[in-house]
Formats: structure tokens, sequence, C-alpha cells
């Protein structure tokens, strides 16, 4: 075991610089203040088996401005709790709002009456009362846990919980620091999700134009730029709502306050990164800096170097990065649309900096996040796309300059035959794809180019053999569907609130799932209370576990279920305005333990 | 017949617009069903993988697993040197990498299929009950209410808006003129209450005609919505008519926003009025946005100083700015002209048929 000794000297650094800072930072939890000399994995900030938490308002101040938040413990982030495989936690939400609230432990495997979902798990905690949740923690890993009532996770309630194994740990580290990954607005989130409603261009401050096509800074032709318009849609949009209004935010420090955690050169720091953001993937990177990726969402994976990867919005991973050089490196999260960063530093002390680099140039979408499968990977379907003038030759993962030979004619952009029968293709479809593409091995948007290695999802191998490696008795499909002008989001074209059906699952089932994105813009489906084999076509046995996947545009995501914890669970796009607009559905699991039906 | 069918031809324009979304959703429902069950589930690795990698095999045995990138050397460098490290010193790992790089399988979906086949049906004791797991611990009461707010947050949005497209002053030929033109909505994605109101007057004259419309708005289309409603006419010369109103408005492809209507007075006087507006986006903030305007009308209204068939048209170039999004003040110019029988009545009063105006307004939303 390798769990590090925390050296003195750095401690007695760490909280003398640190005080001279907590004026300022009242609102962080200890864990998130800048300097902060790195966490000793048997010294939490919170630990059980009995956690008290109080949900309440707060100011929150970032970039000099002070706005209202909605916190855990007075704090921003929530605090770190700490947990150990194995343990019984007993966990008591005391709510002081005036309204109800909920607290869910994303990714936690626990009977479906603690997951914290309102209306599903639970009826929530009333105002001015207290919920006592308690559970047996059967996993370890990083994870967070979050407000499931109204958009209070937008305005700050949320946290990391990180949950250290039984046994030893099969990842080596000296050091370890939590990463909270964010997105701040001034503006309230129903604000926010009102001006999407009547302006779902509202944010983007980086659409296409005249000016961008005459001194060719939009890289996109006029032929590319009709086509676009002729079908409505907006090659620009990617992130709903952005840097024009968002500061980003990493352990609640936006890139002013640059958060820093120490290191000693030498050491193998653990960074554990969860994007508890309320609508931003990023794109994550340390200049300088490889990064080992050691686990997803909680789950351990073989290890994997690279040099940048996308986190979407609940996801989690842990790194390792070993910086040898005494000197700063820059942590940056990049939002996808390049409209603004999350900056932290690493350094051997305080103070000290690393170059912030510039934000790279905005991506452009391409027919690929159509769904249109333009050649690329494995598994293309010509047959699919008989019709098409292909007007140029057929081109892997096609950079937006391709498209220009396209045409338009004769395609059906929204061919109900192209959907499963259950679907409705309704007022909230705008697009069904025609030849939605496994995206799996693709890149990233925006990092097709970058001459750097770039994570992508199958990279990744879980490190412990599958525990249910039957095959899928059952095949089912479910389409992610969307209509971006009227910002409708739904499942198979159907809100939420339409009274739609569950997703029904006989319990031990294996279930393989299909997920195809009607949409251009990336969804991070989450599923409660179960982790999924994402189906990469990886070494037999071993597909990476998932409790959030990122359904890049256009394309379509496989995960093979094993439907083992009884009860109701939701299931939804982690893209908070998405879901909050109906991309949300219940997924029930029967029989019950020992229920009569 | 034919002057009605001259009055709708507006709405049978914009109404093909949007007719090629309106898909027969039954379409393929005459295709052979080719069962889903039948579909192939390929095998996600269908290479037999035996010694796989000496981590996976045992991964507690070693009780510490390096990440092997980052431990061996004090070599800062030593991590890009070493691919893909436990890979790579695996025998089998040429055998792993190739079906890597082949990606990940491709699991056929519905637009794979011709028509839309059935899915495989859900086993029976996945609808065992009860319906709802938490009424057993906390009593179906109590999770009734936290329900409603469930379907209510995930999908059930009410929003209103107040779109005040152009509120502007005209100069032109001696005369100073104004105008509105407003609208704004309520209710959800669907189903809306929709109202317009647009008035124009003389700086010195005072009003010279307002309307306002009440609407029933209903999303038929993704881009488009039918509406219907009445429309009430103010005059100070008091012809204070009132019209049925049946419109269609939305998103025409190549983004112009189109709103047209057919008015039914109850003089029984048939009019059309086809509106249509391109934001032409130079930079993030200057926006160039022509508008065209056209009327027509079944019959010859002589109070009005309409003639039939169409009757005028107007375009117009606006260059505004957007300080928000929600406040952009423009200049431009309108040219307008009346057609017909319309202009024949002006000119028979010695007014002119053709009008270029110098326009400054406000376009605002909130």
């Amino acid at each position: 075991m390798s769990i590090p000794r925390l050296d003195r000297r750095t401690l007695l650094r760490g909280a003398a610089t640190g005080g001279a800072l907590l004026g300022l930072q009242g609102l962080m939890p200890a864990w998130a203040q800048t300097g902060s000399p790195g966490l000793r994995a048997d010294l939490p900030t919170l630990a059980g088996p009995n956690i008290d938490l109080t949900v309440g308002h707060s100011p929150f101040t970032v970039g000099g401005r002070t706005g209202h938040a909605v916190t855990i413990n007075g704090v921003l982030p929530a605090p770190l709790l700490r947990l150990r495989e194995g343990q019984n936690a007993r966990l008591s939400v005391t709510n002081t709002l005036d309204e109800d609230t909920s607290i869910h432990w994303h990714g936690l495997l626990l009977p479906f009456q603690m997951d914290g979902v309102p209306g599903i798990s639970f009826p929530g905690i009333k105002a001015r009362e207290t919920f006592v949740y308690e559970f047996p923690i059967r996993q370890s890993g990083t994870f967070w846990y979050h407000s499931h009532s109204g958009l209070q996770e937008a305005m700050g309630h949320y946290g990391p919980l990180v949950i250290d194994p039984a046994g030893p740990d099969p990842v080596g580290y000296d050091r370890e620091h939590v990463l909270v990954l964010s997105d701040w607005s001034f503006i309230h989130p129903h604000e926010i999700l009102e001006k999407l409603k009547k302006s779902p261009g509202y944010f983007n401050r980086q659409r296409t134009t005249l000016a961008g096509l005459l001194d060719g800074s939009d890289r996109m032709s006029l032929d590319e730029r009709r086509m676009w318009g002729q079908m409505r849609m907006d090659p620009r949009d990617i992130l709903d709502v952005n840097g024009s209004t968002y500061t980003y935010l990493i352990n609640g420090h936006g890139p002013q306050e640059n958060w820093t955690g120490l290191f000693r050169p030498g050491e193998r720091v653990r960074l554990r990164i969860i994007n508890a953001s309320a609508m931003s993937i990023f794109n994550v990177r340390i200049p300088g800096l490889p990064m080992t990726v050691v686990q997803a969402d909680g789950e351990n994976v073989r290890p994997v170097e690279t040099d940048e990867f996308q986190i979407s919005v609940a996801e989690t991973y842990d790194v390792i990065v070993r910086p040898t050089e005494d000197r700063a490196y820059t942590i940056v999260s990049e939002a996808i649309d390049r409209s603004g960063m999350g900056r932290a530093t690493l350094a051997p002390r305080l103070g000290m900096i690393a170059e912030v680099p510039p934000l790279r140039e905005v991506p452009n979408l391409t027919m690929r996040d159509m769904g249109m499968d333009h050649g690329g990977m494995g598994g293309m379907d010509h047959g699919a796309m008989a019709g098409v003038d292909h007007g140029a030759p057929a081109q892997g993962a096609v950079p937006a300059d391709d498209m220009a030979g396209m045409s338009m004619a004769g395609m059906n952009m929204r061919d109900p035959d192209n959907a499963p029968p259950d679907m409705a293709v309704s007022v909230g479809v705008d697009m069904v794809a025609m030849s939605p593409s496994n995206r799996l091995g693709e890149r990233p948007l925006g990092l097709t180019d970058v001459d750097h290695r770039v994570l992508v999802y199958t990279d990744l191998v879980s490190l412990t053999p599958n525990k249910d490696q039957r095959p899928p008795s059952r095949t089912m499909e479910i389409h992610l569907t969307g209509n971006m002008e009227r910002f409708m989001w739904g499942f198979d074209g159907r809100k939420f609130s339409e009274l739609v059906e569950p997703i029904r699952f006989e319990r031990d089932e294996r279930v393989r799932v299909t997920l195809v994105n009607n949409t251009m813009m990336a969804h991070p489906i989450h599923l409660h209370g179960h982790f999924f084999e994402l189906v990469t076509g990886g070494p037999a046995g071993h597909q990476p576990l998932k409790h959030t996947v990122n359904v890049a545009p256009g394309s379509k995501v496989t995960f093979d279920l094993t439907a083992d914890a009884p009860g109701d669970w939701a299931f939804h796009c982690h893209m908070l305005m998405h879901m909050h607009a109906g991309m949300f559905n219940v997924v029930t699991v029967r029989p019950l333990d020992g229920a009569a039906s | 017949m034919s002057r009605l069918a001259l009055a709708f031809a507006p709405l049978i324009l914009a109404a093909s617009a949007f007719s090629a979304q309106a898909q027969d959703s039954h379409a393929g429902h005459t295709m052979p069903a080719t069962s889903a069950l039948t579909r192939p589930a390929p095998d996600p690795a269908p290479t037999p993988q035996t010694p796989v990698q000496p981590a996976a095999q045992d991964p507690h045995a070693g009780h510490v697993m390096p990440p092997a990138q980052t431990s061996p050397a004090a070599d800062p460098h030593a991590g890009h040197q070493m691919p893909a490290p436990p890979k790579a010193a695996d025998p089998h790992a040429g055998h792993d990498m190739s079906m890597m790089s082949m990606g990940p399988p491709d699991v056929p979906t519905s637009a794979d299929n011709p028509g839309r086949p059935p899915e495989a049906p859900v086993p029976a004791a996945a609808l065992s009950g009860p319906t709802h797991a938490a009424d057993l611990v906390f009593g179906a009461d109590a999770m009734a209410a936290a329900r409603q707010t469930l379907i209510a947050e995930n999908g059930a949005i009410r929003s209103t808006a107040v779109i005040i497209d152009r509120l502007e002053a005209s100069f032109g030929d001696g005369e100073e003129t104004w105008l509105w033109d407003v609208q704004g909505w309520t209710g959800g994605d669907i189903n809306r209450f929709w109202w317009k109101s647009e008035g124009k007057g003389d700086f010195s004259g005072g009003l010279e005609e307002a309307e306002l419309q009440a609407l029933y708005s209903r999303a038929v289309t993704p881009f488009w919505d039918v509406q219907a409603g009445v429309r009430q006419d103010f005059r100070p010369d008091g012809e204070d008519t009132t019209h049925l109103v049946l419109g269609l408005q939305g998103l025409a492809p190549y983004w112009w926003e189109v709103d047209a209507a057919a008015f039914l007075s109850t003089d029984g006087d048939l009019t059309a009025r086809v509106e249509a507006e391109y934001d032409l986006r130079i930079t993030q903030r200057w926006i160039l946005q022509p508008r065209f305007e056209i009327d027509a009308s079944a019959s010859d209204i002589p109070d009005l100083e309409i003639g039939s068939g169409l009757s005028s048209i107007e375009a117009g170039l606006r260059l505004r700015f957007e300080f928000h999004k929600e406040f952009a003040p423009y200049v431009g110019v309108e040219w307008s002209r009346a057609l017909g029988g319309t202009a024949d009545y002006i000119e028979a009063r010695g007014g002119e048929a053709d009008d270029t105006r110098f326009v400054v307004g406000l376009k605002a939303w909130f």
C-alpha cells in the first residue's frame, strides 16, 4: 500500500500560507482552498460513519463579484466526503431552504430508496426537515453528490465523494488532489433556461458571420454555410450555455483565483477529476505533463497514458501525473466550444505559476455530427447512404472543409423509417440520424487535429474482469431526440412530462442497449444505481464500466447492462437544462426484493 | 373561388415549406417487419483472448499496481517513450491492438433497417409490480406529490415572451411617421397563446391605423406553428374591422423567419399578409436584416383603399447593433409600393404609390 505520509514541512508551509489566504476563502472547504498541500487518503474532510450536511443559501464570490449560491455546509463546492468501502454510511441532510431539496449520490450502488431523486426514490427533503440516508458502501473510487431538485445543482449544490478501497489500492500514488470542475453564472438558472426557450442561440457569441466568411476565419465555405442554413442548423451550436455567461471553476476558484495544488518533484500525484458542471463539457490537459488515466467514473481501468481528455458532465477521471521538475504546471479545463476555460496550477510552492495557454479556435460541427456517416471508422454502412450524392470521396473523420462537395438533394434528415417503432417523430424531433456511427474510437469534438495524444473511449479497459459475462438476452434502442430551435429535449421523441412509459428491465436481465443521438449536441447520459459496460470492442470480458457516457452528436453508443439493482431509477441527460426540458425517464427493475407483484 | 385561392396563396406557399417535414409517420409500416430478435447482436470481442495482460489477470496480485508510465524512472520523459506500457510488454499486445484499431463494433440500429421493425418484447417479470417502488417505502401519498413535481420539472416548461420586432420612426417625403410591430406568447412547447400588434401613425397627425391579434398557436412540425384567432383593427375614422385569422408562423429553410396569415373580416373581405425576415450576421453584434412584406386582397375594399389582387409590397434593410441580444437599435431603409387597384386608389387622391423611407428604430425582447 502506498498511501503517502504527508511531509511535515509541506504541511506547515501549506498551513502558513493557507492561513493568510483564509480570510478570502471562507466559502471554500479546506481541501479546496488554494494551496492545498494535498490530501491524505486517511485524513478525510468529512468522514463516516455519521456525517451531517446542511443545505442552505450562501453568497459566492468569484472574479470580484458576489452572487447567490445554494450550498452544502455553506461551502462551494460542498465538503469532500471521504468514505471507506465496507463501511456503513449514515448521512443526515438538513434542509434550511424554503423549497425542497435532495442529494443524489452520483455513481453509488445503493438501495433505490437512498438514491435521492425526489419523485422516484423518495419524496424529497422538505423545507426545514432532515432526511437520513443510510446505506452500506459497496465500492471504491471517485464520485460526487449533488441536488436532484429543480436547478439547485447549477447554483452550487454539488461536492466530491471519495471512497477508499477496503483492500490495497491498485493505483499507487504519493499524494492526491481532488479537482471539481464546474460552471458558475450570475444569471439564475431558471432565467438561463427561459432565455434558451426564447432564443436557443442566446449564449452563443461565436456563430459564423459574414466577416468570418470573408476573412476565412470561420473555416467554412459558402456552400457549406448554405447547406447548414438550408437545414436550419448551426454548425457552432456546441454548448447551449457557455463562457459568455459562465465562469469556469476548479474547486470553486475562477481562472484568476488560480487554485493551486502542491507537489514535490518526483511524486506520483493522483488527480481525482470530477465534472460537476450543469452544462459544460471540458477538454482537460496539463501542458508539459502526460497524464496516466487509471480510473473512469470510479472504476479502475488499465493505465493508459494521454495528453488530453474530454470529460463530459458528471463523468470522473482519475489520472496520475509525475512532475519531476521544480516548476509549475497549468491545469486547463477548456470548454469544448472554446468560449472559456477553468485554470488551476500544480506547483512545488505556492505563488508559482506556469504559462496559461490561449483558448484554441472554435471547432465547427461536421456531417458526422448530423448522423451522416461519411466513411470514417469501422462499420460504415454504405447501403444506408444509397441515394446520397457523394460529391467528394468518403474520408475518415471528415473535417468541415470536406463537406463542400455534398449535395443535400434527396436526403431526408428526418425519416421516421430510421427511427424505432416506439419513437414519436414529433415536433420535438428536428432530425433522425440517417446513419449514426459508433464514434467511441474517435477523438472528441475539437481534438481531432491536436498534435498530442487524446483519450478516446476505446482506450478504456476495465482493470478487473466484468462480473457478468453472459451474452445479452435482449437488445434495446433508445433515441436521444431534440428540437434545438424550440429547446425541446427527450428520449424517443417524448419529453418525460408527456407521461412516458418507463424503461423496464427484469431483475438480473442482461440487455444490450444502443443509444442513438439524433441531435447535433453531445448528451452525457446517466443511469442511476447501475454501472453499464461500454461495448468498445476492447479485450473480451474487460469492457469499461461507466455510470455516465457522453453520446457524441449524430452517433450511437452501445452498452451492456446487467439490471441487478431492483427498484426505480432515474435515467437522463446530465446536461441540466436538457434534463429539465424533458430528456429524462425512469428505469424500473423488477421484481423487487420479496415484493408481492 | 379563384379569389380565395389568391388570398390563401401565401399560406399555401408557406405550407409547402414545412410539408417536407410532415412525413407520413406510417410510411414504414407496410414494410415487412424483420423482427428485432433476428438482428445480429455482434459479439463485442470475437477473438478469444487467452492470456490477456498480467495486470488484468490478477489485478490484486501485486497489491500495488504502479502506473507503469510514471513510476519506473525519474526521467520526466520516461512516459513518452512508452506508448502503451503494459500492453507493449505483452506478447499478445499486437493482437489486442489490431482489434482496437478496428474500432468499436457497429451494432445495427433502426437506421440500418428498412421500415420500423418492432423491438424485442420486455420479459414478463419486468412488468411485475409495484408500479412505483418507492411507494412501498414512503407510502403512495407522499410519493404522489413528489412525482407530480418531477413530471412538471422534466419537460413541462412554460414561458412568456414579448418581442418588439420594430419600434421605429421613418422619414421621407417630408413626412415623419412611426410604427410598432410587437408580438408575444405565453405557454408550453406545443400550445401557446400568441398576440400580435401593429400600428402606425404620423408624428403630426396621430394614429393612422392599429391592429391587435389574439391567437391560439400550436406547434405542428419542428419549425412551424399554426395560428388561429381574431384580429381587431382600430382606425380614427371608425373603420374598426374585426377579422378571423388563420396563419402559419415559423422558420423556413435558410433561417428565414416567416409569418403568413389570411384574414376574413366581418364584412366578408378576405385579405392576406406574408412577412419574411432574415438575420445576416456581419459580426457577432452587427446584423443586417432584409425584410419583406406582401399584402393581398381577394376583393376590392374601397373604404380602405385596397384593390383586389396583390395590394402592396415592402422591402426593408435594417442594420442593427446588439448591445445585448435583447436590445438592438437599428437604422435602415424601407421601400414600399402599392400595386394594382390599391395604387389606383392612392394615385386618385394625389398620393404616390411608391415610397422610400429612412428608418431608425429598436428591436428588443424580454
